[in-house]
């Protein structure tokens, strides 16, 4: 909780920033304008050298620290790694969160007003990639004057695009963090993104897109697709040990109300996530996750794909982590180290599941906290002012903060 | 291995590798003798390590440190692309021993490889005395030991002429010194550089 929080980055305010260049996309349409909305943490220091991209995952958003002064419980998704003395230290660097293209918190997205037609894009909202997202995001460095990023990090769908980072702007990024992330989805993957799409496009209110002009919302679907994917981003013995098999009542109901903890538990976490997300972000966040695979141009191999690749990478990996397991990232560090590049790969003991890259872990925070101070020096920034600040989030809250996959 | 431990095979190694090399540490632990190359011959490369704390405390080192379990085989490392892998005082704790003596040579143009030499007369005389040696190399109680593979100087001429591996140089040191006399039965620690046939 903020309030609670004492060394959080503190009240944060959104920005914006519009872009009036056409964004050309890997699908092959444009956008003609677009807004991106982003928080920025800490200074950036006179050269310009300490600024750290954090890239969000599906779900998330730009805000990834601090709390907002009107609501101060609507913490930022990272910020028991992200503030003062945290792993990410903002004494030292200059951190900025940004929404994604087609999301649904304030960037340029299905729901945003099409200039074209004076209505919501809904259905006509292109397609985007990691590609694509690194691409406006390089814009958005270059609005605030960085030409060099000291890092990009993120988990999951994140460290997707702090990979593609490496291989669109070698010159622009010295180092990557590419956490519980894979360099392609799995087959399985993929049918459970696609199980998660067709709950969605199936639900009657989603008219084939366009429900906001129906005034309607796919709730149905977007609650089925998120109580989906949150079971994978659990491992399957956090969730017995949380919940086992325990019901509301002694004796079995014999009907289909809610009656299994579990089955409560994941309908409430849908029924939330229904109310605040948009289910055209849903689809196209998963299409992007679908169709990131940087090796496929380079003929299928991930080491001649990366070789452009100048940075340098810290990755990790969670044990408990079966949507994207270890084996997904041992696969990323053969490339890198066939390709000769500066690479340092954890494997983190973790209970967790995928989530994990989101909760606290206190041997992960100072993996990066180290790494962090590596970078430092490099830029010459300086060491910690104190010692590391560990984040003291609860399991209990399981929710992920919406920053999952 | 503990860090404070004082390693006296780092030295002999360092002496070994030329500036700019490229290196593979196996068992890396905290990090300090790629550290060291690093800052004293410009060597490029990666520690290995499975042990979380060994890992954090290499990063801390500024060594790119990447977490494996060598029983499971290097084949996140291609063919010859190192100029060097070494195995420094790990080769005893391992289970598959003869398997990563020639992923080594797989590996890497040469191999180093240092290991507690059993055939030290005062692990001789501990044996001699009803008892598991109990040294400075070979610090653990028989039920507490890391150790599953222990051998001696000749046992590792041995393996590898089996494994393929044409011995380049041995050494044995004592407290530090080298050892020229009867090195199987003066020497502690033992150093063996060696390459593919």
């Amino acid at each position: 909780m903020a309030e609670l929080e004492p060394r959080s980055v503190g009240a944060v305010t959104p920005q914006k920033a519009g872009f009036l260049e056409p964004l050309i996309l890997k699908g092959g349409k444009t956008l003609a304008a677009y807004e991106l909305v982003y928080e920025t943490y800490g200074t950036l220091n006179a050269d310009r050298s300490n600024a750290v991209l954090v890239c969000h995952a599906l779900s998330g958003g730009h805000h990834v620290a601090g709390f907002y002064a009107e609501d101060p419980r609507k913490v930022g998704w990272w910020d028991n790694m992200i503030g003062p003395g945290k792993a990410i230290d903002t004494e030292r660097l200059f951190v900025i969160g940004v929404n994604n293209l087609g999301g649904c918190h304030g960037s340029t997205g299905p729901a945003s007003i099409d200039r074209a037609t004076g209505q919501p894009y809904g259905a006509g909202f292109p397609l985007v990639t990691c590609e694509d997202w690194v691409a406006s995001q390089a814009r958005l460095m270059d609005r605030l004057g960085i030409q060099t990023l000291a890092g990009v990090i993120g988990g999951s769908l994140g460290g997707m695009q702090a990979l593609q980072w490496t291989i669109s702007f070698p010159e622009r990024i010295r180092h990557a963090f590419v956490i519980a992330a894979a360099p392609k989805l799995s087959t399985q993957n993929i049918a459970f993104n696609d199980v998660a799409r067709q709950a969605i496009v199936s639900d009657p209110d989603f008219h084939g897109g366009n429900f906001y002009a129906h005034g309607k919302v796919p709730a149905r679907g977007l609650k089925l697709a998120r109580m989906l994917g949150h079971i994978t981003y659990l491992s399957e013995d956090l969730l017995g040990e949380k919940f086992g098999r325990e019901t509301k009542g002694e004796a079995y109901a014999f009907n289909y109300d809610v009656e299994f903890e579990i089955e409560s538990y994941l309908r409430y976490q849908g029924d939330k996530f229904a109310q605040v997300f948009d289910a055209n972000t849903y689809l196209i966040m998963t299409k992007a996750l679908d169709y990131f695979d940087p090796a496929k141009e380079a003929g299928g191999d991930l080491a001649k794909a990366l070789a452009p690749a100048k940075a340098g990478f810290f990755l990790a990996s969670f044990s408990s982590d079966w949507r994207f397991p270890p084996a997904r990232s041992r696969e990323l560090v053969r490339a890198l180290v066939a390709g000769k590049k500066r690479v340092t790969y954890a494997e983190i003991d973790a209970p967790h599941g995928h989530d994990a890259f989101l909760l606290d872990n206190a041997h992960y925070h100072k993996l990066v906290a180290a790494y962090v101070d590596n970078i430092a020096g490099e830029i010459g920034v300086g060491a910690r002012s104190g010692p590391l600040v560990i984040g003291d989030t609860q399991l209990e809250e399981m929710k992920g903060y919406g920053g999952n996959t | 291995m503990s860090p404070s431990q004082q390693r006296y095979d780092f030295e002999l190694i360092s002496s070994w590798i030329p500036e700019g090399a490229r290196v593979l540490d196996l068992g890396c632990g905290d990090g300090v003798l790629l550290a060291g190359l690093a800052a004293t011959r410009n060597v490029k490369g990666y520690g290995v390590e499975i042990d979380p704390a060994g890992v954090l405390a290499s990063l801390a080192h500024g060594v790119d440190v990447i977490q494996l379990d060598l029983e499971t085989g290097l084949s996140a490392f291609g063919d010859n692309t190192f100029d060097f892998v070494i195995l420094s005082q790990t080769l005893q704790a391992m289970k598959n021993t003869e398997k990563v003596l020639k992923e080594m040579l797989r590996v890497g143009r040469e191999g180093i490889v240092t290991f507690p030499n059993f055939g030290y007369w005062k692990h001789r005389l501990d044996i001699a005395m009803g008892h598991m040696p109990v040294s400075k190399t070979l610090p653990y109680q028989w039920y507490d030991t890391p150790n599953i593979h222990l051998c001696t100087v000749k046992d590792f001429e041995d393996l590898c002429a089996k494994a393929g591996a044409t011995i380049l140089d041995e050494r044995v040191i004592t407290g530090g010194r080298q050892v020229n006399v009867l090195p199987n039965l003066f020497g502690d620690l033992a150093v063996f550089r060696f390459r593919g046939k």
